[in-house]
Formats: structure tokens, sequence, C-alpha cells
């Protein structure tokens, strides 16, 4: 999955301007920036939500934005920033939903893959658990679990973390590995720098709508991108073989 | 491909909740209100009197049995409509109304009695045109736009832009006689209901509420939100014209046959979510089937109420109605809280 070019104005203003980005199915690339840097926008131009001004969002050659609704379903799996659910639906019946493009989660075939998602995410034991009982990280794999049981070859997370305590946040990040040691391309906004540089072989660093470094995790996240894009002096550490990042203070 | 495998403690479970028995259960509650109300009136005529033989046979014939038909399928049509709606809007206050369609339809309604072209034909279909109208204007206002808040401010307006023209018509009436058929109509009632008006509600209301029903997967990829819905392959602008189209045809044939009837396409909903599991998909039919019911045994008490003339049905469900609202609002506060 690549990004060519891609240029996108909202209300006036220009939130990605010129985006150049390239993906790799199997691995786990986390898109970093600042607050307002565009990454939600571009996680949308990716999954063809978004039809950029300028440039170009392709999957395997195609642009994204021309694909017919279902297949592009079917390929792009999209978690949403705002973990929406508007009715007190069971937990199955919301999994299910992942099966829409398909068109099959009233047959065998859906089922299974529904119930393989929630195994996966270990959310098996809600299936007949309503929504609104849920607690907020069990919430946040069982949709998790939406988008796993349509089988996509990517996964684009928005902010997957972004109200889990750091032990579900952990859990997150062991699933989307899952995801990609299965064979899917996951693409993943980040804000925890740390994790980001444990669980992501690559990493994209956005900043007012510029590519400020992209590649392998280790490269990318230096104390000098670091400075040049969230404005922070950056500690790195290590602790028992893990790496660990922290912004101690602003440059 | 995501493809984990499944081990052998995946829970399958059958579709979940008792759906097909709700609407079971439903469907025989109707039927059998419906029969209990062709005897029930002014004049209660016993099952003895459905016989061609019997002299009262011809009001079983030609006044109750029409009557409860057409009860049976508005009912059915605005609760529908009201499902189809709060699934769309995903806001469980959401009301057939409120697109503007009834507003429209009731001033096409209106604007017939106004210049004195209300014949029993003419009527129906001066509303049907002033559904028809509000429908092209609110197509023409939200346009492409999939922004959701412009689309329902849109029906708002259109809704109060027609009340106030049917005010206008009111006030500037020709005669008091004018007016007070004006507003008696828009009370909304099923009395003096012929054959004529079911083949005109029943088509009308029935491709309605087909066209809602394809629109039932859509509704449900909705309740995760229009972001996760797109991504979901949902096509938004198709979804909402088959929303609008059978919202429109359901409830511009109920305002054509019996003039505004409120609360049903409300409060039936409501009444059937908890029961099905809040699906917006498995809210469609037993609405609909929970709304001819009321319909039928509301009118069916309107009628039989030893009143001198007869409560006009569409201030029975409002006198109904807005308690149930307010009901609603209190359980709303009290979860919210």
């Amino acid at each position: 999955m690549r990004a060519a070019g891609v240029t996108l104005s909202l209300g006036g203003t220009r939130v990605l301007d010129g985006v150049d980005a390239s993906f790799a199915r199997g691995r786990v690339t986390a898109l970093l920036g600042p607050n307002g840097a565009g990454k939600s926008t571009l996680l949308g131009v990716l999954a063809g939500l978004r039809t950029p001004d300028a440039g170009t969002a392709t999957l395997d050659g195609e642009a994204v934005a021309s694909l017919p609704l279902r297949d592009r379903a079917r390929r792009i799996g999209l978690l949403p920033q705002t973990a929406e659910v508007h009715w007190d639906i069971d937990v199955r019946s919301l999994v299910g939903l992942g099966r829409f493009a398909h068109r099959d989660e009233r047959t065998a075939t859906g089922q299974a893959a529904v119930d393989a998602a929630l195994l996966a995410t270990d959310t098996a034991h809600l299936a007949t658990r309503v929504v609104g009982t849920l607690s907020g990280g069990e919430r946040g794999r069982v949709l998790l679990a939406r988008v796993l049981a349509g089988q996509p070859d990517w996964l684009l997370a928005d902010e997957p973390l972004a109200s889990l305590d750091p032990a579900h946040a952990l859990a997150m990040c062991a699933r989307l590995r899952d995801a990609a040691a299965a064979g899917a391309g996951v693409i993943v906004v980040l804000h925890d720098l740390g994790l980001a540089a444990r669980f992501a072989d690559d990493a994209v660093i956005l900043d007012g709508g510029r590519v400020i470094a992209a590649g392998a995790v280790g490269d990318v996240l230096t104390p000098e991108t670091l400075r040049a894009a969230f404005g922070v002096v950056a500690h790195f550490g290590e602790v028992d073989g893990v790496r660990t990042i922290t912004g101690l203070s602003a440059a | 491909m995501i493809r984990p495998t499944p081990g052998p403690a995946a829970p399958s479970l059958a579709p979940p909740h008792g759906e097909g028995r709700l609407n079971l259960l439903l469907a025989v509650a109707l039927v059998a209100a419906m029969l209990l109300a062709l005897m029930a009136g002014k004049i209660w005529l016993p099952a003895a009197a459905w016989d061609f033989g019997d002299p009262r046979f011809a009001i079983v014939a030609e006044l109750r049995a029409p009557r409860i038909l057409l009860a049976a399928i508005i009912g059915a049509g605005l609760g529908v409509s009201g499902a189809a709606m709060q699934g769309y809007l995903r806001n469980p206050l959401a009301d057939p109304g409120l697109f503007g369609v009834s507003a429209g339809a009731a001033l096409g309604a209106v604007c017939a009695l106004f210049f004195g072209m209300a014949s029993a034909t003419l009527l129906p279909v001066f509303a049907l045109i002033g559904a028809g109208v509000t429908m092209a204007l609110l197509a023409l206002l939200s346009g492409r736009s999939p922004s959701l808040v412009l689309f329902t401010l849109a029906g708002v307006m259109v809704s109060s832009i027609a009340a106030s023209l049917t005010a206008l018509a009111i006030s500037l009436a020709p005669t008091p006689f004018a007016a007070s058929e004006i507003v008696l109509w828009l009370m909304g009632a099923l009395s003096d209901r012929s054959w004529d008006d079911v083949k005109l509600a029943l088509p009308l209301t029935a491709a309605g509420a087909a066209v809602l029903a394809t629109a039932a997967r859509g509704l449900d990829a909705l309740t995760l939100g229009e972001t996760a819905a797109r991504s979901l392959g949902l096509d938004e602008h198709r979804l909402r014209a088959q929303v609008v189209i059978g919202v429109g045809l359901c409830v511009g044939a109920s305002v054509a046959a019996a003039g505004v009837i409120g609360f049903v396409g409300l409060i039936v909903p409501h009444l059937v979510r908890g029961l099905v599991g809040g699906r917006p998909s498995a809210t469609l039919l037993p609405s609909a089937i929970g709304g001819a019911l009321l319909l039928v045994v509301a009118d069916a008490l309107v009628r039989a109420a030893p009143t001198v003339g007869e409560l006009r049905l569409g201030i029975a469900m409002a006198l109904c109605g807005g308690p149930f609202f307010l009901w609603l609002l209190l359980r709303l506060r009290r979860t919210l809280a």
C-alpha cells in the first residue's frame, strides 16, 4: 500500500501536503506525529474514505478511491478512533458487522470468522454480553474483533490505545502484532513512542502534513526526529532488553 | 488474510433473541385485535352479524372492515418508518415526521381543503403531491453532502416551513367553516373511511415498507458510526435515498388517508427494541406489526368510547403519546445520569 504525493485540504487548511509513504504486508507500521499532524486524515485516505485533492493512495497498484465499495471493504479494515456503538446490541452481533461486505454473517462461514475473531481478541466469553455492560478495555477488544472478523488484508487502526490502561494497551499491541504475523499489513496511529519502538517494525512521522521521517522504527525514532516533530527532548533507555522512550522536557 | 484458526472452545451460538417468537406473538395479537375491533363500536356487533343475510353486515363490510384494515396499514407504515428513522439517525427520539414529509403531505391536503377541492379523491392526491415535493426539496437541499446534521436540519426546516404555511392557510381560510374543517382534518382520524382509502394506502405503504426492508443491513452498519460504516462498504447515499423514499411513501400514504397521526412511529420502535436486542434491522418488522396493533386497538377504543362525538384518533394518540414521551425522557435521564 502506498501514498504518493497525497495532498488534501480540509476547510481551507492544508492537512496533508505531498505525503509519500509505503507500507508492507506482514509488518506493523506506526504512524506518529503531534496532534494535528494529519495522521487520521492520512489513514482516511489510505482507507479510501477521503479523496485527496492531489496524489493517490494505491493498493497493489490500484487507486484505493476507485475500488468498488465492497471490494475495498473486504481488503481494508478500519478501526476508527471514535469507539461508537449506538445501540445496545450483543457482542456477537457487533462483531458480525465485520462481515457486512461479505454478506455472510448469518452463514456458517461468517459465524466461523466471527468465532475466530472473538478468540483472537480473547473475547469469546463476552459473546452474549450487551455492549453497554462492557468495560473500556473489553469494548476496545470487541471493536478490534469486529475489524478482524472481516479478515482484511490491511488493518488500519486510529489510536486504538486511546482509552486503555497500560495492561490493556500492551495487550492491544500484542493483538496487532498477531494480525501482522498472520499476514496482514497493520498501520496504526500511536502516541506512545515507547510502545511504537517496541511493537512496530516501521514508523512514519508526520508533522504539519508532511513526512519528516520514514523507515525502520529504530532508524526513525531518534532524538533529532523527536525534537523536530514533537518539540521534546527524549530519553532513550533500556530495561531488561526492552527499549523505552520518554519525553523529558519541551525542547 | 488474517485467519486465526478457531479453537475448540469457540461457542457457536444460534442467531440470538426471540425475534421470530415476538413477531408471531404480535401477528396473532394483531389478528385477534382486528377481529375484536370488527365487533367494537357505538353499536356492539357480535360475530353472528358477519353474515351476508344479516342486515348489520353492511356496517361490518362497508364501514368497519375498511376502517380497521386502514388502521392496520397506517399503523404498520408509521411503525416501520419510525424504526427506520431512529436507526438511520441513531437517535431514539427520532420520529417519522422529522424529515418534514408528514408536514408537507398535510400542507398538500390543506391546500385542497383551502381551495375547496377536497373531494374524496383529490385530497389524498394533493397530500401525496405535498409529500413528494417535500422529498424532492430534501434531496435538493442536502445534495450529495454526506452530512447527517445538514440533512436533519434541512428536514426540520422544511417541516417548520410547511407547518407555518398550514397555519397561514388556516388564518386566511375563506369561511370559518373551511378553517374548522382544516383544523379538524389536521387532527387525523379514520372515521368514514372506505375501501377506496385502503386501495390508496395499501400499495404505497407496502412499497415503502419494502424499500425500508432493503435498508435494514445498512442501518445495522450505522450502529458503528458513519466512519466505520463507510469503511465496512456502506453506500451512504444509497441508504439515505432508501430511507427517505421508504419513509416518504409510508408517511405520505398515511397522511393522505388519515391526516396526521403522531407518536405511533416514536413509541412502537421503543417498545420492541429491548425485546429484539437493539439491532435496527431486527426492530423493523416488529415495529410494523406493533404499529398496526397499536392503531387498530386505539381506533377501536376511540370508536367504542362513550363520548358524544367521536374523539379524533390523532388527539387520542397525542394524549397517550405525550406522557409516554415524558416517561421516556425521564428514563433516558436516569440512564445518562
